[in-house]
């Protein structure tokens, strides 16, 4: 009885041993062709691009050998977690995946990246980035990142049925807030109780940094986040102001809803317009609409010339034991090949200004195309603009405004938070 | 002396792997998470000094904060108050005597073997606030039927919306609450029902003064069990709104302070966290080690 007892516990003990040591390919600091890759691209179509940039690069690097290190789940709050306590373990991959931006300043400050300016210069990458993008992501005349891929934040999605049953010509966006509350005011006595489709906290702060650049100005609104321009000025009072009003005239379940789901809202048609960033194209996509036709978008009224961004950025470790395979990855995810074969697939455009438009679908032709021309500024929602305490703390007061209304206290907890983060 | 080792030494060699375990893991854990809280790791960023309370005085002077505890109060209010007075009711009309006991008793426990998470999923939509139209869950069905006036915008009222998040968290543990109470219930002598009908006393005064009094042991672990799980609650929370402001508490306030790599707030609510249980825990583990002693 005792034997066959002891022999089991033997195997369910080596059964670990070797499960210990599995067969997926580990980073080892001595092999130079290795390039271990943080992500949180695990599913869906970012699964699809990283696969398709990972295939470029083993074509520009034939003897290289890629390391996934993706951890999947919580739209990337798992990956960071993740990444925190390698970080802290002196353990760095050789790159990781984080949000071009103000997100990195953490980072930064921790001294856990590289400055990549000479690598930008020996590429050309100054020249091929628009120059509003490099200031953006220019941290005291250093950078730290290379992004792979563009979405745009403040984008409506108009449904062009609602609009014209309503009167409205939906080719024509309205030329600012005041004129848009106009033509929501006229939907919602065409009957269309919802006009405007809103989701979750990040959408309303979305929402609410788009009245905020469409009142301020472009050059204004930047200023909020190097504390150039007050945040308890009159510009920001008008769009508290503007953004009151327009949460009138949204669906009262907002809170609980999440980005899709507003989505959706706007093709039922009980809504005609939603304010959301460009990965909403895959939602008309798969409805089977056409540009144009069924749906259109344009810039958020008052926003017209202002390309709002957000982007995925690699970076390169202090400390990252395979540092030159690391910089061939980073080369490979700007060349004009890495970014089309990475864009088409996860449906964002390339942060180069030499793209081929051609390429893209109507959508991203359009988004292509004003990239190009537009003064670019950081999308707070989505880590570019602010530190992430910072955008959590305005995240907090917004959500606090979608429940109680106080336009006093959102000023206040904005004013606050702003102290707070630049103190 | 040789003998004092022989007895207390095996036992001790035994126990001492868990012990060491324990004290690492969990008490060793406390300890670092309790020093961070008093450190300015406010960042990537190493510690650098020693800060004293200043976290803890900057935490209690946040509106945000605050606002978390006034969730989680009406949340626990809720929460116990539903448990309690539910699984109160079904073990009494249980112990009453039906038929078919097992069928009910089993009915009653079995979303308690549903994790918060998968329930949280379902009943995110069923709170779901849309009305009219566009209206799901709870509230169209308060339409079909013609019922709406109840149509409400559960937990996104301001105020009292999470007593709307304790209805999923009532619906699953209740029954847990029913099955404590029920043993109870049977643990109650029938001959001391029957004296005390004989000395004349009424169905009310029998609950009064003989079934209440044997019982209060069982609600008062009830109590303990479901008012611990309610000051921890995040799970349910999680899956029903992700962590917004409307419905935070403050475990979801920590996990959002730690994904802003502020490790000092986040250890500092957790202690905070740690204090409340252990405010609840503590005293009922006296009680019991009392009542142990007086037994032997």
């Amino acid at each position: 009885m005792r034997k066959p007892l002891s022999i089991i516990a033997g195997a369910v003990a080596l059964g670990l041993v070797l499960a210990g040591c599995s067969t997926t390919p580990s980073s080892d600091p001595d092999n130079a062709n290795q390039v271990e890759v943080f992500t949180w691209w695990a599913s869906g179509s970012e699964k699809v691009g990283l696969d398709a940039l990972v295939k470029v690069f083993e074509e520009q690097n034939p003897d290289a050998e890629f390391i996934n290190a993706s951890v999947a789940g919580g739209a990337g709050s798992n990956a960071k977690a993740a990444l925190a306590s390698r970080l802290e373990a002196n353990n760095p991959p050789d790159t990781f995946q984080a949000h071009a931006g103000a997100e990195l300043t953490d980072y930064i400050n921790a001294g856990q990246l590289q400055d990549l300016s000479s690598f930008f210069q020996e590429n050309g990458l100054t020249d091929v980035f628009p120059e509003s993008l490099i200031e953006r992501i220019t941290v005291d005349g250093a950078i730290y990142s290379v992004p792979s891929n563009i979405h745009r934040a403040n984008v409506v999605w108009a449904n062009t049925q609602v609009l014209t049953d309503a009167g409205i010509d939906p080719m024509t966006a309205p030329a600012d807030i005041d004129a848009w509350l106009v033509d929501l005011k006229k939907l919602k006595d065409a009957g269309v109780e919802t006009p405007l489709a809103l989701g979750t906290e990040w959408t309303q702060m979305q929402l609410f940094e788009n009245v905020l650049i469409a009142d301020l100005g472009a050059e204004d609104y930047s200023g909020l986040w190097t504390g150039d321009t007050a945040w308890d000025s009159a510009g920001v009072e008008t769009a508290i102001a503007h953004y009151g009003e327009l949460l009138e005239y949204t669906n009262s379940d907002f809170a609980g809803l999440d980005w899709d789901a507003a989505t959706q809202i706007v093709l039922d048609g009980n809504a005609a317009y939603n304010v959301m960033g460009d990965w909403a194209e895959s939602a008309f996509q798969q409805a089977g609409w056409t540009y144009d036709n069924e749906y259109t978008t344009w810039a958020t009224p008052g926003t017209d010339g202002v390309f709002d961004f957000l982007a995925d950025s690699f970076t390169l470790s202090v400390g990252a034991p395979h540092e030159a395979a690391a910089i061939d990855w980073l080369t490979t995810i700007s060349s004009a090949e890495g970014q089309k074969a990475f864009n088409l697939a996860k449906g964002s455009i390339p942060a180069r200004t030499d793209t081929v438009a051609s390429d893209y679908p109507a959508y991203q032709q359009t988004a292509i195309k004003s990239f190009g021309e537009d003064t670019v500024v950081s999308s707070l929602a989505h880590g570019a603009a602010a530190s992430i305490a910072w955008s959590g703390d305005i995240s907090s007061a917004i959500g606090k405004f979608g429940a109680d209304r106080d336009a006093a206290s959102l000023l206040d907890g904005l004013v606050a938070a702003a102290d707070k983060a630049q103190g | 002396m040789k003998k004092g080792y022989k007895n207390w030494g095996p036992p001790l060699l035994l126990v001492a792997p868990t012990i060491v375990i324990i004290g690492i893991f969990v008490y060793g854990l406390i300890g670092a998470n309790i020093s961070v809280s008093l450190s300015n790791r406010n960042s990537l960023l190493p510690a650098t000094e020693f800060v004293g309370l200043d976290n803890y005085f900057a935490l209690f002077a946040e509106e945000r904060f605050i606002h978390s505890l006034q969730n989680l109060g009406v949340f626990t209010v809720f929460f116990i108050g539903g448990t309690m007075i539910f699984g109160f009711l079904w073990a009494w009309m249980l112990d009453k005597g039906v038929t078919a006991e097992g069928v009910f008793r089993s009915v009653f426990l079995f979303p308690m073997a549903i994790s918060f998470v998968a329930s949280g999923v379902v009943w995110r939509w069923l709170l779901n606030s849309a009305e009219g139209d566009r209206a799901s869950g709870l509230n169209r069905i308060f339409e079909i039927m013609g019922l709406d006036f109840l149509q409400n915008a559960w937990w996104s009222e301001p105020g009292w919306g999470m007593a709307a998040i304790a209805l999923p968290a009532i619906w699953q543990l209740a029954g847990y609450v029913m099955a404590l109470f029920l043993s109870g219930f049977r643990g109650i002598p029938e001959e001391l029902r029957e004296a005390a009908r004989m000395d004349g006393a009424t169905e009310w005064k029998l609950y009064r003064y003989v079934i209440f009094p044997q019982l209060s042991p069982v609600a008062l672990s009830a109590l303990i069990i479901v008012g611990h799980m309610s000051l921890k609650v995040f799970d349910l929370i999680m899956a029903i709104t992700k962590s917004i402001y409307q419905t935070e508490v403050p475990a979801t306030y920590l996990w959002v302070a730690l994904t802003a790599n502020d490790y000092a707030k986040s250890a500092t609510i957790a202690t905070i966290l740690l204090l409340f249980v252990a405010v609840v825990i503590v005293p009922y583990l006296i009680y019991t080690a009392r009542a142990e002693k007086r037994q032997r």
